[in-house]
């Protein structure tokens, strides 16, 4: 930013003030929300009413159209966070370092959510509800990359060192991540334990891919609104001092 | 820029023949650690044999996770570390003199001290030989990479466990080729991409991690 000028322009960082953001998030929540459940519910429709039977899985397989988006909202998550983080340590703006602080619960939520959906996947088609195969062991650690995370943030009282320390957590670890899995890759295919592969695609039927795009799509509506509903409960309780926020409170808009 | 480092060494050794408690316990627990496994598992001869090189990379992992605790915090504490940040000598060649001071009362006792366990837990020359090797290469990333959660939970309540919580998921890849290069002799499979593997986190982690812990560091202390 060469220049100030007095008046204000919507421009680059003009949504980067937690003034400015708080009301345009409240805005959009909605939009995303309604979003999310109107694909959900596609997705759903489809996954149970017409995409057909697998033809070796049988119908254990529907579960995929849960497990594929929120494996693959917990890696892009991840990533989303680490850049958040970045941005907030390199421009020293304090909402993305909150937007960053905000997506990890709901980027550990999907991995969790994709190891338990793994896991009841894997008991009726492998015959056991856990295997040290390489995906699932990086998103074990995925998990464990997430809660460090947040243990660091919630340990450190001062907010703004836990913006900063927390985001040279994330960048060490996205740094890592590709160093973790081609070494557990490496290492689940030297010990040839696990005799079953989930690896091998099969060919999938065009109405299951379109679940599958639609369900994550509906992933990531629903990620997109519940860390705007999480940033703005970030920003109330950070700037609650602050004089807009209190006219909010009297004007009694803020909800 | 090597007179920097060398007297930082000096310094961190100096401290620990002082202290010498603090150097003694790591070792002994990585001793006691080790030692647990076959009374928990039983003394079959070869089934310790096949587990052997997990164990002794586990309770090395563990070991230097321990003695993370040490690597500022006594500093922090007397204001040593102020003084360094402050200092116009620049901050990731510290860093890395502290890494390498920690490496040599940390790391390089449990290395030579894992020699015994080769020969406790019967494997033979070639793979203690490699264990050995896997061990020098392997655990001064460990005091690298240690060093960043060190640095990011300075001061905090429960540091310690905080601490473990962050590093152990990052030292994984060093746990697989670590182990994996004793497993790989043991069954008579070429063993050297593991060490190059090796070799190359640390260089990758001596170039990168300085850099992580002094802006760690300066965000702690400020």
């Amino acid at each position: 930013m060469n220049t100030v000028s007095a008046s204000p322009r919507v421009g680059l960082f003009w949504f980067s003030s937690p003034q400015t953001f708080f009301p345009l998030a409240g805005r959009m929540i909605p939009l995303f929300a309604a979003l999310a459940i109107g694909l959900g519910l596609v997705g759903l429709y489809i996954a149970f009413f017409v995409a057909p039977t697998d033809a070796t899985q049988g119908e254990s397989y529907r579960i995929i159209f849960i497990h594929v988006p929120a494996a693959w909202m917990s890696m892009f998550l991840y990533v989303v966070m680490a850049f958040w983080a970045a941005v907030g340590l390199v421009f020293n703006t304090r909402l993305s370092s909150m937007m960053a602080t905000a997506i990890a619960p709901t980027g550990a939520l999907m991995t969790f959510l994709a190891l338990w959906t793994g896991a009841l996947w894997g008991r009726p088609t492998w015959g056991a509800y856990w295997v040290w195969d390489a995906r699932l062991t990086s998103e074990l650690i995925l998990l464990f990359l997430y809660l460090g995370f947040i243990a660091l943030q919630a340990a450190i009282d001062d907010p703004r060192r836990a913006d900063k320390a927390g985001a040279v957590l994330a960048l060490v670890g996205v740094v890592n991540i590709p160093i973790i899995y081609f070494s557990v890759q490496w290492w689940n295919t030297l010990h040839q334990g696990a005799s079953v592969s989930i690896t091998r695609a099969p060919s999938m039927a065009t109405t299951m891919l379109w679940g599958m795009l639609i369900m994550a799509l509906a992933f990531w509506m629903y990620s997109i609104a519940a860390v705007l509903h999480r940033v703005r409960s970030i920003i109330v309780a950070r700037e609650r001092r602050a004089e807009w926020i209190r006219e909010l409170l009297a004007e009694g808009r803020l909800k | 820029m090597l007179r920097v480092i060398v007297q930082v060494i000096q310094r961190d050794l100096l401290l620990a023949v002082r202290q010498k408690a603090d150097v003694l316990n790591t070792l002994f627990f990585f001793v006691v650690v080790v030692t647990m496994v076959p009374l928990g598992i039983g003394p079959e001869p070869n089934q310790l044999r096949a587990i052997a090189p997990g164990v002794v990379w586990v309770a090395a992992l563990l070991a230097a996770i321990l003695s993370l605790a040490r690597l500022f915090a006594n500093d922090y504490v007397d204001g040593t570390l102020e003084q360094m940040l402050l200092s116009s000598e620049p901050l990731p060649l510290i860093v890395l003199g502290k890494a390498a001071a920690h490496w040599l009362v940390t790391g390089l006792p449990l290395t030579i001290m894992s020699i015994v366990f080769g020969v406790v837990f019967d494997l033979g020359v070639t793979e203690t030989g490699v264990m050995v090797a896997s061990l020098l290469l392997g655990t001064p990333v460990l005091s690298l990479i240690g060093a960043v959660g060190a640095a990011l939970t300075l001061g905090l309540r429960g540091g310690g466990v905080l601490t473990s919580l962050l590093v152990l998921p990052l030292y994984i890849p060093v746990l697989i080729f670590g182990s994996g290069a004793v497993g790989a002799a043991a069954s008579g499979v070429s063993y050297a991409a593991y060490l190059l593997l090796l070799g190359a986190f640390l260089l990758f982690a001596a170039v990168l991690t300085p850099w992580a812990v002094s802006l760690a560091l300066r965000i702690s202390v400020e």
